[in-house]
């Protein structure tokens, strides 16, 4: 941790920006988590899934949300779509397998809302899973918690 | 997936492509099978394309970002490509300079925007050491407050691509094209495109550049030339890249629902 801090902020000093460092992200109790930093809330057979605050702020401001199409299938691990922050495209992959029933049109207008609501109003598409069990795959918020301090911590 | 070679002082291996006068969208398209196909790092060089280019982020509208009819009237090619950013047009005085990592090939670097920028700027610090006054703006190389480095990025799960085109030289007349976009970084601060941007050729020859920018690549990798011909035999079929050009259909709708959105004329059939 300490010589992340040191290397960012002697690139930062050299190269004259600023670094924003938050010092943790919201975590939520009863969403699952994947290590590429998506979240999912399950409802029955259902699958809302997003990207955690995590991602967003290391994302930055999100300007485009790709969209995958009504009835496209998803496979867990694999990208469905992508987020547009600044100069940068980032793969959003889908924590379960299944097919997307809804996406979140309101993100064509408002990509912002990934980083304002990224647990609610920013919920990027909703999945009928076709395999519950792989749900044991995925991080409770505790482990999730520990993961991304992990990562942090290593760079 | 096989583990990328690791030579015995540690420094990951990154095989280099050196390319001149390629076609941008076969660049694109070589770029694109790489990061998403490949599990070696790269540096890919191309010095100059031949025919001026306009080249767009994955989602920009041309109706906001170009000057329709004269592109339109001139038949100047656009491209989408797949990687974010803001929109360049490209020419023989371009070069272009591309990075595609495997996420563990820089210790102690975040696969996310900010930090892989940061990162690229460390390398270029050396290339430009002791030539102009050479930082990372916002998002942008510049001398001083002039741009003349524009940057773009696609991070999947366990790679990252950062591409790189310079103006080595340009022509006024191209900077036509382009519109002020809405979306600016604050430096810029609403000036046009020639009093924002600078020439590269002001400071340094191709040549150093592109051999500077290898030595430097050096300090921190393994670098081993490749040869175009060894991907291109290997490439898969099945690969679809994103980045692709635009019809005239396609640019011309954008004019039209820019002049009248609700226009019969936008939806007439070709």
């Amino acid at each position: 941790m300490a010589s992340r801090l040191l290397w960012a902020s002697r690139a930062a000093s050299y190269l004259r920006i600023s670094v924003a460092h938050r010092g943790f992200a919201t975590v939520l109790k009863d969403l699952k988590y994947y290590d590429s930093h998506e979240w999912v809330k399950v409802e029955g057979n259902s699958a809302t899934v997003g990207i955690t605050d995590h991602a967003q702020d290391h994302l930055g401001d999100v300007v485009f949300v790709e969209l995958p199409e009504v009835g496209a299938p998803v496979t867990q691990g694999e990208g469905f779509g992508a987020v547009e922050s600044v100069k940068a495209t980032s793969d959003v992959n889908s924590p379960v397998t299944g097919k997307v029933v809804e996406v979140n049109e309101e993100l064509s207008n408002s990509p912002g809302l990934v980083n304002s609501s990224p647990y609610e109003q920013g919920w990027i598409i909703k999945v009928e899973m076709s395999d519950a069990g792989q749900l044991n795959n995925l991080m409770d918020a505790d482990k999730y918690s520990k993961f991304c301090e992990e990562e942090d911590a290593k760079h | 997936m096989t583990i990328p070679q690791r030579q015995k002082l540690g420094r990951p291996l990154m095989k280099l492509i050196r390319l001149r006068e390629w076609p941008i969208l076969q660049q694109l398209h070589i770029e694109e099978q790489l990061l998403r196909t490949s599990s070696e790092n790269w540096c890919i060089i191309n010095d100059g394309t031949r025919e001026p280019t306009i080249v767009m982020g994955v989602s920009g509208k041309p109706a906001e970002l170009l000057e329709i009819k004269p592109v339109l009237h001139d038949q100047v090619p656009v491209i989408k490509r797949f990687t974010g950013g803001g929109t360049v047009i490209v020419d023989g005085g371009s070069i272009f300079v591309t990075f595609i990592c495997n996420k563990d090939a820089v210790p102690d670097l975040q696969p996310y925007p900010r930090p892989i920028m940061s990162w690229s700027s460390l390398i270029y610090n050396e290339v430009f050491h002791g030539t102009g006054d050479f930082h990372l703006r916002e998002n942008d190389y510049v001398f001083g407050n002039r741009k003349f480095g524009g940057n773009a990025q696609s991070i999947t799960k366990g790679r990252w691509i950062h591409h790189t085109s310079f103006l080595w030289d340009y022509e006024i007349r191209n900077m036509a094209y382009l519109k002020l976009p809405s979306r600016a970084p604050e430096y810029r601060s609403a000036r046009d495109h020639l009093e924002f941007i600078c020439r590269m050729k002001d400071y340094i020859s191709r040549s150093d550049f592109i051999d500077r920018t290898v030595r430097a690549l050096g300090t921190h990798f393994s670098v081993e030339s490749e040869e175009l011909e060894a991907i291109q035999s290997g490439r898969s079929t099945k690969f679809s890249p994103l980045s692709r050009l635009l019809t005239a259909q396609e640019i011309e709708s954008a004019s039209c629902e820019l002049e009248s959105p609700k226009s019969l004329a936008c939806f007439s059939s070709p």
